[in-house]
């Protein structure tokens, strides 16, 4: 790899390393109980939506209303994004005329962005109309990754707060995330992405006739306000089916490095909050490190393993040498501008989030390549993971280190003074299990079915890790793909809704549970035989129980996909 | 329960307002009025006839798709039938794939031929492989080169001269190391379309 490769790594790390505490400590107010910036212009705002809609703003809930406004507010977001895309062909803002959804499609869609998953089985730019991606898909953009924001906070009050049975407030959480944090990034960020040549208007699509003399569709759309919520929100649901690759979405190199810190941004500052709001702000750096040695380690390996290019297309005669006039690398599914090394960077990045954004063909990677992704993902996005989804998947593993370590010594686990007990251990491992079943389960079905089969766009192993990306994308909530999978049938449109349900709700609830148990516990002091867990060791053993406890259950299959396709193929 | 239902739709409404409608509302307004002809698509025309856009690439072909050998040629696409804007897309074949083998060989033999380089002469990658979009606007300046003289014999343009077009569209590096160098492929067939 190429110096300017490393240094665009090096330019990542820094702004990573800048925002983290900037704006975490930012988040920390946010979500405290005093006064925070800004309050003037915002308080006005979000009293007149708590007034609209009858929201008591200091009403506290107990762990089971917070996770009952959250179905429910789950539950008609989604009926309405259903009925808007099935009905978008009625409705305003549709200049090409596009009709609505078919109803699985639209099932499938509606849950994605409901989940913050973003998998698409359809071509944004020939499928949806401008309405629906700005009051539809945007929204859900907005709330999906609020309401994800809302748990984490929810379980870091659990776990600071003592006996006490409330943890704020959902609807608070969710506009305050919105209004004080989404909102005002997204703005500002949309404004930078049309500066450098992002689309933002409303117009139909344009014919127009091309130098050689042919014709060639120009489309319109809301892009740029879509693309900033789509990364800052760990979205990831392109308007266009090329996603971050396509032009109109991601025009050059600064607006493609500009959104691989921006997908990263919020998650990683999460853990500053935390430490914050813990008042150890070393808790926060320990579970910081985790998620920053794991991500520091897979884009170390992609971003080489795709500049060395394929030793398949060497041999037909590609020059995939690094010279001054060319960059050389694995170009198949890559875009010229941003190169081999940007997309390395980009695909890990957006896997080891829940962004699923994609500047690259993830399906065209090298069999090793593609596997950073698939990794990633299935090691359950905590590097650094999606608003919210990261932190409390990286802290339901903290629990799973004290409690490892407890046993090694025979105490009771304590993380921030408070017990680990058996009710929160069951709920841990709830949450461990849920997901691995229901990819392994699909996946498995999948191999079986002739029909599902008929999908798959590659042979061989490559086959196999193409339908295990797919429901290991959608049940982890990420939504990037091994594009060569049609996904348009009754069979994938179905067990991949159901995948990203379970993958969001049935992780979302045993962590407010965990959360409701550790708040009502009294903190205990620290004593000598107190495990610290503001210590590299708790950082190696916390990064070491990802690997083994999550990253074990997919071997198998890891080793059949890309480690076959690598060693059968010669690579 | 109801209470909560009745919550919901009422936060559902109020957030579309919010994130849905005035978000990228306000958005549109100051694209449309501070960089109006960004937010329009960059759009590029010729002889008073909008032709195309900067971002976007497009296909130098004629109409039974045969390449232009006066024109320098962009990458192979995915989207469509070649370069389609309501198809972006990449070729989605894995790195072992026949198929995609299959297409690359062909490529590599018929780029020889159609720029006449030797058979042992290395072909630039981009030029035989389809980018992520289908929509890729350019090309490495190694490959724009291997073109020159195609280009330059077609039009009865001297080569120094077709090579100081390409050097005049190499975009760099931005800020000396993001992303790699490329040559923006209409702008600089365009250039050519008017040295006449």
């Amino acid at each position: 790899m190429t110096a300017a490769g490393w240094a665009q790594f090096a330019a990542v790390i820094v702004l990573i390393l800048v925002s983290t505490p900037v704006l975490g400590a930012y988040l920390a107010k946010v979500y405290g109980d005093h006064r925070a910036p800004g309050d003037r212009v915002f308080l006005p705002v979000e009293r007149l939506i708590y007034r609209a809609t009858g929201v008591n703003e200091t009403g506290e809930q107990r762990w089971d209303v917070y996770a009952l406004s959250l179905l429910a507010f789950s539950f008609v977001s989604v009926l309405v994004l259903y009925a808007q895309i099935r009905l978008q062909g009625h409705l305003p803002f549709n200049p090409d005329h596009l009709k609505g959804v078919t109803p699985a499609l639209s099932f499938n869609t509606a849950v994605s962005f409901l989940t913050n998953t973003n998998w698409q089985n359809y071509s944004g730019e020939s499928t949806m109309s401008h309405l629906t991606q700005m009051t539809g898909l945007a929204f859900h953009n907005f709330v999906s990754a609020a309401a994800g924001a809302a748990v984490a906070v929810a379980l870091i009050r659990g776990l600071v707060r003592n006996k006490t049975g409330t943890l704020g407030n959902f609807w608070v959480d969710l506009t305050r995330t919105c209004t004080r944090v989404l909102l005002p990034m997204s703005f500002a960020f949309a404004l930078v992405l049309m500066s450098q040549g992002v689309i933002q208007n409303v117009h139909a699509t344009r014919t127009v006739a091309t130098v050689a003399g042919s014709q060639q569709s120009i489309p319109g759309g809301p892009i740029a306000s879509q693309e900033a919520i789509k990364e800052i929100g760990q979205n990831g649901g392109g308007p266009y089916n090329a996603n971050s690759a396509h032009p109109f979405e991601n025009p050059n190199p600064i607006t493609n490095v500009l959104q691989i810190w921006l997908l990263l941004a919020i998650p990683f500052a999460l853990t500053f909050a935390f430490g914050r709001m813990a008042k150890d702000q070393g808790q926060g750096w320990a579970v910081f490190a985790a998620m920053f040695v794991l991500w520091l380690v897979m884009t170390s390996l992609i971003m080489p393993l795709e500049t060395r290019g394929s030793p398949k297309l060497g041999a037909l005669g590609a020059s995939q040498q690094v010279t001054a006039t060319q960059s050389g690398g694995n170009m198949e599914g890559k875009e010229a501008r941003f190169g081999a090394a940007g997309c390395g960077l980009f695909a890990s990045s957006t896997t080891g989030t829940s962004t699923g954004a994609v500047n690259c063909a993830h399906d065209s990677l090298t069999p090793l390549g593609g596997a950073v992704p698939l990794v990633n993902i299935m090691l359950g996005e905590v590097s650094p993971g999606g608003t919210g989804s990261g932190l409390y998947g990286m802290l339901v593993f903290a629990l799973m280190s004290v409690f490892i370590a407890g046993l090694m010594v025979g105490r009771t686990p304590e993380y921030l003074g408070k017990k680990v007990q058996s009710a929160e251990m069951k709920l841990v491992v709830l949450y461990i299990l849920f997901v691995p079943v229901v990819i392994l389960g699909f996946a498995g079905a999948s191999l079986l079915l002739k029909h599902a089969l008929s999908s798959l766009g590659n042979p061989g192993p490559h086959g196999l890790s193409e339908v295990t990306y797919a429901f290991t994308s959608q049940a982890n909530n990420n939504g990037s793909a091994f594009g060569g999978l049609s996904g348009n049938t009754l069979w994938y449109n179905t067990t991949g809704a159901v995948a990203m349900l379970v993958g969001r709700f049935f992780l979302m609830i045993p962590v407010l549970a965990i959360a409701g148990s550790l708040g009502r516990k009294q903190a205990v002091p620290a004593s000598a035989g107190t495990f610290p867990t503001a210590t590299p060791l708790f950082t190696a053993l916390l990064t070491s129980v990802v690997l083994i406890v999550v990253g074990l259950t997919y071997f198998p299959v890891v080793s059949l996909g890309p480690v076959v396709e690598h060693l059968a193929g010669h690579f | 329960m109801r209470r909560q239902i009745r919550t919901a739709l009422a936060m559902t409404i109020a957030l579309i307002i919010l994130t849905g409608v005035l978000y990228p509302l306000a958005v549109t307004v100051i694209g449309t009025v501070a960089f109006q002809e960004r937010a329009a698509g960059s759009l590029v025309s010729a002889h008073g006839h909008v032709v195309g856009s900067a971002l976007l690439g497009q296909s130098f072909s004629d109409q039974a798709g045969k390449p232009l050998p006066q024109y320098f040629q962009p990458r192979p696409s995915a989207a469509g039938a070649g370069y389609d804007g309501l198809a972006s897309g990449a070729s989605n074949l894995g790195p072992a794939n026949p198929k995609l083998l299959d297409a690359v060989a062909q490529r590599v033999k018929a780029y020889r031929a159609f720029n006449g380089v030797g058979d042992g002469t290395p072909v630039p990658v981009d030029a035989v492989t389809a980018s992520g979009s289908g929509l890729d606007p350019h090309i490495t300046v190694a490959n724009a080169r291997l073109q020159a003289r195609r280009v330059a014999d077609n039009r009865h343009l001297a080569l120094p001269l077709v090579l100081s077009l390409i050097d005049r569209h190499t975009q760099g590096r931005q800020l000396g190391f993001l992303g790699e160098k490329v040559v923006n492929v209409l702008e600089l067939n365009l250039d050519l379309d008017r040295q006449g």
